[in-house]
């Protein structure tokens, strides 16, 4: 045990500082004390096959399919990938593309589902008994849920789970800092549903084998603290609340792990190499729906907010219930936004189109309007350094930006380009509002990209190798076969020509026996 | 007067000795990176450079006589390469001379004009497309190169080069225009 | 419904090129009023002009390279620098050493480098610099403070900056280190050169010298504003009236008689100014807080070289440009520690588990 693990067990409320962070207006108030609400059944929902990080769902219902709700409808493929299910009962209509929740608004593989409003139940999965559950049951169990992260990062949850297998591990950690702006589902969540989430945090500490678990709450939200502190007693464990201060980006993985045990996880390298396995509060409830209920992930709480809406709530919504839909519920939007964002607005994504669905990683839907949002003109660098004093990362953007805009990609990635989170402190606090984490997402995409142009390129060399050596064969069998007629044909000659001469010589012979005769 | 003629005189000849025999006693073979050369590039002679074949292009980069930028499915990664090997500078990207690093194209086939002729399949260097004699024929992304040259062969003009699909998995932002603070008026 | 669509994050904070300005103006403020009674009018002709031609000279610059120059000249930063400018001009200096002051900082000092950001050097010593060198006489020439009701009048100011100045041989008088450097080396021990109220004098302002060099106190206040706004960090400030103290310190303990003493040097000349307003200048001061620290203490050791071995009694200038040539060597040297790796960048090991 090292010095900064003895001294967080020696005094529990200690918190380690981590570099940089900024303080932004956090607006959490708009929507903090509507509770958690139902919503009616939409008339559409959109299920997209991918909604996690890994290889995308494998369709396994056709069109004119008539599902219940929780039916398996999109089935893993490999390891990394998750299970999607009905959110509820009705006919497929489509299965087919429709554009994702994502900037680009690419089509997407998605199953279209028409409700039929009974919102019937097919078979549940088999329960556990978590008191008696193998850990290896319980992971399959949140597999089998199709569970992904629900913090945004959306990574399928079983994999986490099953790194007891590779990793010594000893804390779990529940992260429930939420630190992004807007966002309020998490703390609703804690404040409705605590004993749910102390009991599925409970119920993946035992199934990742460890016995310290953690939950870190942000200091602006002390009714969740409140609550948490409740119920901090579940399946025997027991459960340690630790607030920590409200900075951004608090909830990043690396930096909680930081300021809870003051270990720092190297580059490139996973917290559960340290021993710590973090996951966010709403996948506890969800593992715990699973588990207790057999109930596959198919809904979840996202925070409508932003001053362009005219309702701000926190809803139980459906996955594929299209964000207009969600709009529509809260009253609708109010005037033109400046941004439609899903996820809060520091890494959340813009979106162009407004039927595009909430999936499993949506946690929070805000519309901005022009007062709150980023519009500023683009002014150039003045090298004021207030990038390099909040990046929790210790990098310096301002540099990496340079290099970016002179094309010196290489450069940017040797400076540090790789170790960014994309948290946007940078940008937030630049004085000449850069576009600073845009020319770092371009920077990442690009450099991807020539990666898989470089492999591709090895590959051309392969191919083309193997179809040279394929033709040269080719050739060396017909030439083969030539020279095989050839000699044959020469052969059949000498043959004949042999027989001519034995002929030729039998006459020439006769004819001097004749003549000697 | 004439000492000092005399003495620089001898001191230059000595000199001139020194390096002239420095320059038999520390000579260095000049690398042979015609091999190197030959092994980045991608081999499959589709002769966009202008040479005949890759091993002709490399010949001509060996000797200095074309620019790392003859190889167009190479892209801005063999650039960088080929620049390493011959320790030319890297053009910047977008200067005079320089590879315009867009979206690789790749080729695709109009299966409406394709009669299955098979000529494009037996010319292309990568056996990207596939198909047989009389059938339509379908391009495989990953393994075409842009080369073009089935786009020569197709005798119904049934096949174009256009940029590779975008997906999720490949799409990424856009560089932000910072032209603003750069040049341009508003 | 069209969107802007760009990367996140997508809310700000209220900090802004401008507002930064803004800022270090207010700070700035109190200080110049303070010149403005100590030296009259002429003093406030000859800084609105060094302003004036500042803003010009920008306009010009941007027109000719093409920029959008409603957003570019209306940021602030060529009006702080025309202001930096006239804090370091003689106060009753004529009108074209204001303009000359103005277009060099503007023109030589920034946009010959390609503008806002761009410069290795700070504008305003480019120009100070530039103007002492090549009029020594002009740049030298000080008034003695006066009472603020018998300083001159309007048409007799406007004679001063915009006319031919014979009058400034009547009140011209030497400014503290000028006095002291040109007594030394006529081999006058310190004790004789020096008044006993000569530090309070010093502090408050008044002293015969350049605008910014008279109030010690008000540039004092209005840099710790800046350093509780957050605009500027307390880092420099300290390094460079540190570094200037504790040398000075040391000289002055050796041998009294040839050595200010320490808190004479910190109160005199520029050194305040320097030290919260023009070393802090973003552009031309290194990232990091080492970087800082290290660029700090070199300008205020080369202070103290230039005033006490150099040819000119002031040297603020020449030990910030000279400064300002190291800064891109020390962000290349002094950076911050990547999270998650070593300072070489390696990833860390991690420790106890292995």
């Amino acid at each position: 045990m090292n010095l900064s693990a003895l001294l967080s067990r020696l005094d529990p409320g200690r918190v380690f500082g981590i570099g940089g962070g900024v303080h932004p207006k956090t607006r959490k108030s708009l929507s903090a004390r509507a509770a958690i609400e139902p919503m009616p059944l939409p008339p559409l929902l959109r299920v997209p096959l991918q909604q996690h990080i890994g290889v995308e769902a494998e369709a396994i219902v056709q069109r004119d399919d008539l599902v219940l709700k929780g039916q398996l409808i999109g089935k893993a493929r490999g390891p990394v990938s998750a299970n999607i299910h009905a959110p509820t009962s009705g006919r497929v209509i489509a299965v087919g593309h429709f554009a994702a929740p994502h900037p680009s608004g690419l089509p997407v593989p998605t199953i279209t589902i028409r409700p039929d409003g009974e919102d019937r139940w097919g078979p549940r999965l088999p329960r556990l008994r978590p008191e008696t559950a193998a850990p290896d049951a319980i992971a399959a169990q949140v597999a089998a849920a199709g569970i992904v992260g629900m913090g945004g990062a959306t990574f399928p949850s079983a994999v986490k789970l099953n790194l007891r297998d590779r990793y010594a591990l000893e804390t779990l950690i529940i992260n429930a800092a939420e630190c992004e702006p807007y966002l309020t589902c998490d703390d609703r969540l804690m404040r409705e549903r605590a004993e749910e989430i102390a009991d599925g945090a409970a119920i993946m500490a035992k199934a990742l084998g460890v016995k310290d678990i953690l939950i870190a709450i942000e200091t602006n939200k002390p009714e969740a603290i409140t609550a948490m502190r409740l119920h901090d007693v579940a399946l025997g464990y027991k459960i340690r609340v630790k607030t920590v201060p409200t900075l951004y980006p608090m909830g990043s993985e690396k930096h909680l792990v930081k300021a809870l045990t003051g270990q720092e996880t190297p580059a490139r390298a996973l917290t559960a190499e340290l021993g710590i396995v973090v996951h966010n509060a709403a996948t506890a409830h969800a593992v715990h729906l699973a588990v207790r209920y057999g109930e596959p992930l198919i809904s979840r709480v996202v925070t409508v907010s932003g001053r362009g809406v005219a309702r701000q709530a926190n809803i139980q919504a459906l996955i594929g219930t299209p964000v207009s839909d969600l709009l529509a519920h809260c009253g609708g939007l109010v005037g033109e936004p400046e941004r439609l964002l899903l996820g809060g607005p520091m890494m959340g994504q813009p979106i162009q189109n407004q039927r595009v669905p909430v999936v499993k990683g949506t946690n929070g839907i805000l519309a901005l309007t022009k007062a709150e949002a980023r519009t500023d003109a683009v002014m150039p660098c003045i090298r004021c350094g207030s990038c390099v004093h909040v990046c929790p990362c210790g990098l310096m953007p301002f540099e990496m930006n340079a290099r970016i805009q002179a094309d010196d990609l290489e450069g940017a990635s040797k400076t540090g380009l790789m170790d960014c989170i994309a948290c946007g402190c940078c940008s937030f606090n630049c004085p000449s509002n850069i576009p600073l984490v845009q020319a770092f997402n371009f920077a990442k995409g690009r450099l991807a990209e020539r990666k898989s142009r470089e492999h591709q390129q090895q590959e051309t060399k392969r191919l083309a190798e193997a179809r040279q050596a394929r033709e040269a064969a080719v050739a060396e069998a017909k030439r083969a076969a030539m020279a095989k007629r050839k000699a044959e044909q020469a052969a059949k000659k000498k043959k004949a020509d042999e027989a001519k001469a034995a002929k030729a010589a039998a006459a020439a012979a006769a004819k001097a026996q004749e003549g000697a005769s | 007067m004439i000492e000092a003629a005399l003495s620089m005189a001898a001191l230059g000849l000595s000199l001139g000795l020194m390096l002239g025999f420095a320059a038999r006693r520390f000579h260095v073979e000049a690398p042979a990176i015609l091999q190197d050369i030959e092994e980045v590039l991608p081999g499959t002679n589709c002769g966009q450079c202008g040479f005949p074949g890759c091993r002709g292009a490399a010949e001509a980069l060996a000797a200095g006589d074309a620019p790392v930028t003859l190889c167009p499915p190479g892209g801005r990664p063999l650039v960088v390469t080929l620049a390493e090997i011959t320790g030319v500078e890297v053009p910047p990207a977008g200067g005079a001379g320089a590879v315009v690093e867009e979206a690789p194209l790749i080729a695709f086939i109009f299966e409406d004009h394709c009669t299955g002729c098979t000529k494009c399949f037996k010319r292309c260097p990568t056996d990207a497309i596939v198909g047989a004699a009389k059938q339509i024929h379908t391009v495989i992304w990953d393994a075409c190169t842009g080369c073009d040259a089935c786009v020569q062969v197709c005798p119904t003009e049934a096949i174009i080069l256009r940029p590779k699909p975008r997906t999720l998995r490949n799409w990424y932002w856009d560089k932000p225009d910072e032209a603003l603070g750069a040049g341009e008026a508003a | 419904m069209s969107l802007a669509l760009s990367s996140g994050p997508h809310t700000h904070s209220m900090f802004t090129v401008s507002r930064t300005m803004i800022a270090v103006m207010t700070c700035l403020a109190p200080a110049t009023l303070i010149g403005f009674l100590h030296f009259g009018l002429p003093a406030l002709f000859l800084f609105v002009v060094t302003i004036a031609s500042a803003l010009a000279f920008e306009v010009a610059c941007l027109a000719l390279a093409g920029r959008p120059i409603m957003r570019f000249a209306t940021d602030g930063s060529a009006v702080l620098t025309g202001w930096i400018v006239a804090m370091t001009l003689p106060p009753w200096a004529p009108w074209w050493i204001g303009v000359l002051g103005g277009g060099i900082a503007i023109v030589l000092g920034k946009h010959v480098f390609g503008g806002l950001g761009q410069n290795l050097f700070n504008p305003a010593m480019v120009a100070r610099a530039m103007l002492l060198v090549a009029l020594p006489v002009q740049m030298t020439v000080w008034v003695a403070p006066m009472d603020p009701n018998s300083g001159p009048g309007f048409v007799e100011a406007l004679a001063i900056t915009f006319g031919s100045g014979p009058q400034i041989d009547a009140v011209s008088s030497a400014s503290l280190l000028g006095e002291v450097q040109s007594g030394l080396d006529a081999g006058q021990p310190l004790s004789a050169l020096l008044a006993p109220e000569a530090l309070s004098r010093q502090l408050w302002g008044g002293v015969p010298g350049s605008l910014g060099e008279t109030s010690a106190i008000a540039l004092l206040a209005g840099g710790l504003c800046l350093v509780l706004l957050r605009i500027i960090t307390i880092v420099v400030p300290l390094a460079v009236l540190g570094s200037l103290f504790t040398v000075s310190a040391i000289a002055w303990t050796i041998d009294p008689e040839s050595y200010l003493p320490p808190l004479l040097h910190v109160a005199s000349g520029s050194a305040m100014l320097c030290a919260f307003f023009i070393a802090t200048d973003y552009v031309t001061a290194p990232l990091t807080g080492l970087g800082k620290a290290l660029y700090g203490t070199g300008i205020g050791v080369l202070i103290f070289v230039i005033r006490t071995w150099g040819a000119f009694p002031e040297g603020v200038a020449f030990a910030v440009l000279l400064m300002n040539a190291c800064t891109p060597l020390i962000d290349a040297y002094v950076r911050p520690r990547i999270f998650g790796r070593t300072r070489a960048g390696q990833p860390l090991e991690i420790r106890g588990k292995a």
